[in-house]
């Protein structure tokens, strides 16, 4: 594995946490990390604890399971549960909790809910059970939207009408302007998602810079490309620029994948408003099916309760997923709302915060303020 | 499902519906690579893809696969889990 070591190289890494020391100065600054996988890697590798203290990550809305509102689930299972229905989702989305429960226990039940890996195999599945409607439970932000799109583009030229999509697909722009707009959160500017950037490329980003004055720079997954990405942050801030800029050169192009996006205007259009796990309602932040594949909307074929459910009291996701609070200082965290026992929806998916930090960070923690010592006073 | 997954075309088996099958750690299936097609530089066998839930969203270099493709290990369990369906429903 030589080429991975170049992107862990401990010697790079100190050059790059001593860059951060010194563009930081004395002056504080928080940066929210808007990927779930960003997240992971800070957690796995320590990042925090070698950063100075008065360089701050907070983590942010982009997993797209834990934003999931607990009614979507609840009209998820009621689907699942209609007779006759196969009802196929991604592993990810089968033990979020909604306010009745989960996929996992709906099957338990009897309901028919099988995994699927990818839309296409739900497609399969629809044409291999002529006589079942078979429903794929679409989640995810640009990243999954235009697989399900052009599923539901071949499922129209196929004829197979008994296949239907329920879509919950989110787009990554409007959560990040919902927590610029927040009142409880300053920031000093954001990592910006890595994979679905592929899709969506850098320009939708340029918002940030232009209307409300914080840096964006685009990172990869890799220790060294999160180090990096804050030190172009921090360098823009000291320099007095402002600006959309990408460390992840060798995989996100500034203009995204354009037939991805051309597939995506074809399927889909804007709902006027959708809710978000501890963001609430924001306009214009996910996708429809377009009338033109109405013979395919699962939300047109069965009555979908649609009832909003209150996240329960205990649980503090919402505070995690705009970066007000730690993983830690939710009440309820590593108690009662473990990865088997999740009370929350980011103690659910592997890309959650909480669950991050549940299986990385708390072992790490210890070993990463000893590290990170070890590496400030090194450098 | 956020996170793609390395692999390499080893084969374009239905050229008109954008069929190829991907190796991902020893491991092949059918993808789609159908959004990759109208690029500047079109994909071949050979080629590295990242791919999410079965679609190949981006062409990456090996030197990037192999460092994303060490990431993904990492996640342990999540990683078996993933792969483990990767394979059975090609």
């Amino acid at each position: 594995m030589r080429f991975v070591d170049e992107y862990r190289d401990p010697a790079a890494a100190r050059v790059l946490v001593r860059r951060i020391t010194e563009l930081a100065g004395d002056q504080h600054f928080k940066f929210m990390e808007v990927c779930g996988g960003h997240t992971h890697t800070i957690y796995r590798h320590g990042i925090e604890h070698v950063l100075p203290q008065n360089v701050e990550l907070v983590h942010g809305p982009g997993c797209p399971v834990c934003v999931i509102p607990m009614g979507r689930v609840d009209d998820a299972i009621a689907v699942a549960e209609t007779p006759g229905v196969i009802f196929t989702s991604f592993g990810d989305m089968m033990r979020v909790p909604g306010g009745n429960g989960n996929l996992l226990e709906a099957k338990a039940r009897g309901a028919d809910v099988r995994l699927v890996y990818s839309p296409l195999d739900a497609l399969r599945i629809a044409i291999e059970n002529p006589d079942r409607d078979v429903v794929f439970f679409a989640v995810g932000f640009e990243t999954t939207a235009p697989s399900t799109a052009i599923t539901l583009l071949r499922a129209r030229e196929q004829h197979v009408e008994n296949f239907k999509v329920f879509c919950n697909h989110v787009t990554i722009v409007p959560p990040i302007k919902a927590i610029l707009e927040s009142p409880d959160l300053r920031l000093d500017g954001f990592l910006g998602p890595g994979h679905v950037s592929t899709v969506v490329g850098n320009r939708p980003y340029r918002f940030v810079p232009e209307q409300y004055g914080k840096p964006l720079v685009t990172a990869g997954f890799e220790p060294l490309d999160i180090l990096q990405a804050i030190a172009m942050l921090l360098a823009q801030h000291r320099e007095g620029r402002c600006e959309v800029e990408n460390q992840y050169t060798r995989v996100v192009r500034y203009e995204g994948n354009v037939r991805a996006l051309e597939v995506l205007v074809e399927v889909f259009e804007l709902r006027p408003h959708f809710e978000w796990r501890g963001l609430g309602f924001i306009s214009q932040s996910a996708l429809k099916l377009r009338p033109d594949f109405a013979l395919w909307d699962a939300e047109l074929a069965y009555s979908v309760p649609g009832v909003r459910v209150a996240d329960p009291k205990a649980c503090q996701c919402g505070e995690v997923l705009k970066g007000v609070i730690k993983p830690w200082e939710c009440k309820v965290f590593g108690t009662a709302c473990t990865p088997e026992t999740p009370i929350g929806t980011c103690m659910v998916s592997s890309e959650g915060a909480c669950a991050a930090y549940y299986n990385f960070g708390r072992l790490h923690r210890e070993a990463a303020v000893t590290l990170g010592r070890a590496a400030v006073v090194a450098s | 499902m956020c996170l793609g997954l390395p692999g390499q075309l080893i084969e374009i088996t239905d050229a008109d519906r954008h069929l190829a099958v991907a190796e991902v750690s020893g491991v092949r299936r059918v993808v789609n690579i159908g959004l990759l097609l109208n690029d500047e530089d079109d994909v071949s066998v050979g080629d590295w893809v990242l791919i999410h839930v079965g679609f190949a969203m981006a062409k990456i270099d090996e030197e990037e696969a192999r460092s994303s493709l060490e990431f993904i290990e990492e996640l342990g369990s999540v990683y078996d889990d993933e792969l483990a369906q990767f394979g059975e429903s090609g």
